[in-house]
């Protein structure tokens, strides 16, 4: 079996399994068999899907420094992936939100996003995520051409407004959402650091 | 037509394995306290000195809401108490090893009776009344919880204030080494709350001994701490080494950490938003009265009350003042 063939039908489903467990893990304990939700359980479901959202996020946004840093090319097979993901936990955090959290009650649902500011940013970040993941699909991203990767780059704005509705929701000690800050600052910072590597010059490079 | 579930069990009528097992070692104690009591004096609140020990002498009060309380599980595991961490699970986990006795505290101040008193000492001249309150977290959550405890009025009266005092203030114990959220940067420790004199003498807030009839388990503030059932749960400060009788306001803990979002009063109030979310409505724990699947249906938010719907008792406390900026 050939390497691609290999990834495509060994790696990937595997891959996609894994990303399940968290998932799973939320159905085992809704249903008693892995653990409970505990005494808030919708705010337990709401805080675990926000959670696995904003860190594919980041293992998506990974992806990239990882391949160039390693040259490990058959990564970035992984990447849409990752973003899929990324979404799916993110609309499962906005469902538990709008369905159990406020009830489908419109009027409470429109007064938050609308006066509370860590609500208007977390439903933006939703908003772009809905277009990344609608136009995941390599027919459509042939069909867009260069606008496609445009369109794309709006993963770092989600990325920035999901950190900064995390940062803003918490009560005081802002450590778990300060982790997610750092580690997206490091991914953010490689990419610029690289875009002005490849603007510099060789000539300007000391010599080796 | 009225429709009923088939499991209309609520949650406070389970008992949980915890409770279960804190039941057997409250009745080995209940036969120990029992022969001492031949001995000594049976007046006045005792204190067992024995964790998950039966309270005794326990009277009914009729300041006590008739709505089902929480089962002990939820009192006893879902909580903040910053001083262990700042996750609603770490104080169960954090606080069990947690020493409360022996325990003693400092009063001081504008008042005429100053000095340390021993934990039981000090609780001794009151007696120990159960009171069923609404508890409302300014996280737009509540519970209903059995306290015990003693009035706080009765304590205050029984240490004298002089007229200069305004306030009362309390103070937890400083630990860092055995309060591990101490180390951390959430707040600035100890932690410090107070009340006017006029709310700390209002009959409705006691100081808490127990929940559930048993002395309190250490997460909810061991082994004694102040409950207000008309101000948000951060006014409830726990375990309490310190009274000081003030002139001055004192610069209470959340409203030092962020002015802006927790005031003094703290009273709650579903018309005042949080400047992050709204007060208008609260998430009682449990009440879906079901468990897996079932907890995450039925479990719509229920309207929050003035004063936390003790508006009668207290309401008077704060006419002319304007509780939008006095929030």
């Amino acid at each position: 079996m050939d390497a691609i063939r290999q990834i495509r039908f060994i790696w990937k489903p595997l891959i996609f399994l894994t990303c399940l467990i968290p998932a799973a893990l939320v159905v085992g304990d809704i249903l008693e068999v892995t653990g409970t939700l505990g005494a808030n359980p919708i705010e337990d479901l709401q805080d675990r899907f926000g959670n696995w959202g904003l860190r594919f996020i980041l293992l998506a946004l990974s992806v990239t420094p990882l391949r160039q840093i390693s040259d490990w090319n058959w990564l970035s097979r992984f990447r849409r992936m990752f973003g899929l993901f990324a979404f799916f936990y993110v609309l499962m955090h906005f469902l538990t939100w709008l369905v159990l959290d406020q009830g489908l009650l419109l009027s409470a649902i429109a007064e938050d996003i609308v006066k509370r500011p860590f609500i208007t940013i977390g439903f933006s970040a939703f908003l772009i995520l809905i277009a990344l993941a609608a136009t995941s699909t390599a027919r459509i991203r042939r069909s867009m051409g260069r606008r496609w990767q445009k369109l794309h780059n709006a993963v770092y704005v989600a990325a920035i407004l999901g950190v900064w509705h995390y940062w803003w929701q918490v009560k005081l000690d802002a450590t778990d959402p300060a982790v997610y800050a750092v580690i997206l600052a490091f991914l953010l910072g490689y990419r610029i650091w690289r875009s002005r590597q490849k603007k510099t010059p060789l000539a300007s490079n000391p010599a080796t | 037509m009225l429709i009923r579930k088939p499991a209309d069990i609520r949650p406070s009528e389970i008992t949980s394995k915890d409770n279960y097992l804190n039941r057997r070692t409250f009745m080995q104690s209940a036969a120990f306290a029992g022969s001492t009591m031949l001995a000594g004096d049976a007046l006045g609140a005792m204190l067992p000195d024995e964790r998950g020990a039966q309270l005794s002498g326990v009277v009914k009060s009729e300041y006590s809401t008739d709505e089902a309380p929480n089962s002990y599980e939820d009192i006893t595991t879902y909580n903040n108490y910053y001083e262990f961490g700042v996750r609603k699970d770490d104080p169960v986990r954090n606080a069990q090893e947690f020493k409360t006795r022996p325990w003693s505290i400092e009063v001081s101040g504008n008042a005429e009776k100053t000095g340390t008193f021993n934990l039981e000492d000090f609780i001794k001249p009151h007696t120990l009344e159960e009171r069923i309150y609404r508890m409302r977290c300014v996280e737009a959550w509540s519970m209903v919880i059995p306290w015990v405890g003693i009035p706080l009025a009765d304590v205050i009266k029984q240490l004298r204030p002089l007229s200069s005092a305004k306030y009362v203030v309390f103070e937890t114990l400083l630990d860092k080494a055995n309060m591990p959220g101490q180390g951390g940067r959430s707040l600035r420790w100890p932690y410090v709350e107070g009340l006017t004199i006029a709310e700390a003498t209002n009959p409705l807030p006691i100081l808490a001994v127990g929940v559930y009839g048993e002395e309190l388990p250490n997460q909810n503030g061991a082994p004694i701490r102040l409950v207000v059932p008309w101000k948000y749960g951060f006014k409830g400060i726990k375990g309490i080494v310190k009274i000081h009788f003030s002139e001055t306001r004192p610069r209470t803990s959340w409203a030092l950490a962020a002015s802006n979002e927790y005031g003094f009063y703290a009273n709650v109030n579903p018309e005042v938003s949080h400047p992050r979310w709204s007060q208008a409505r609260e998430r009682r724990i449990g009440s879906s009265g079901g468990s897996g699947l079932a907890s995450l249906f039925n479990a719509a938010k229920q309207p929050t009350l003035m004063f936390n719907g003790y508006g009668e008792q207290v309401a008077h406390l704060y006419d002319g003042l304007d509780l939008r900026k006095n929030f």
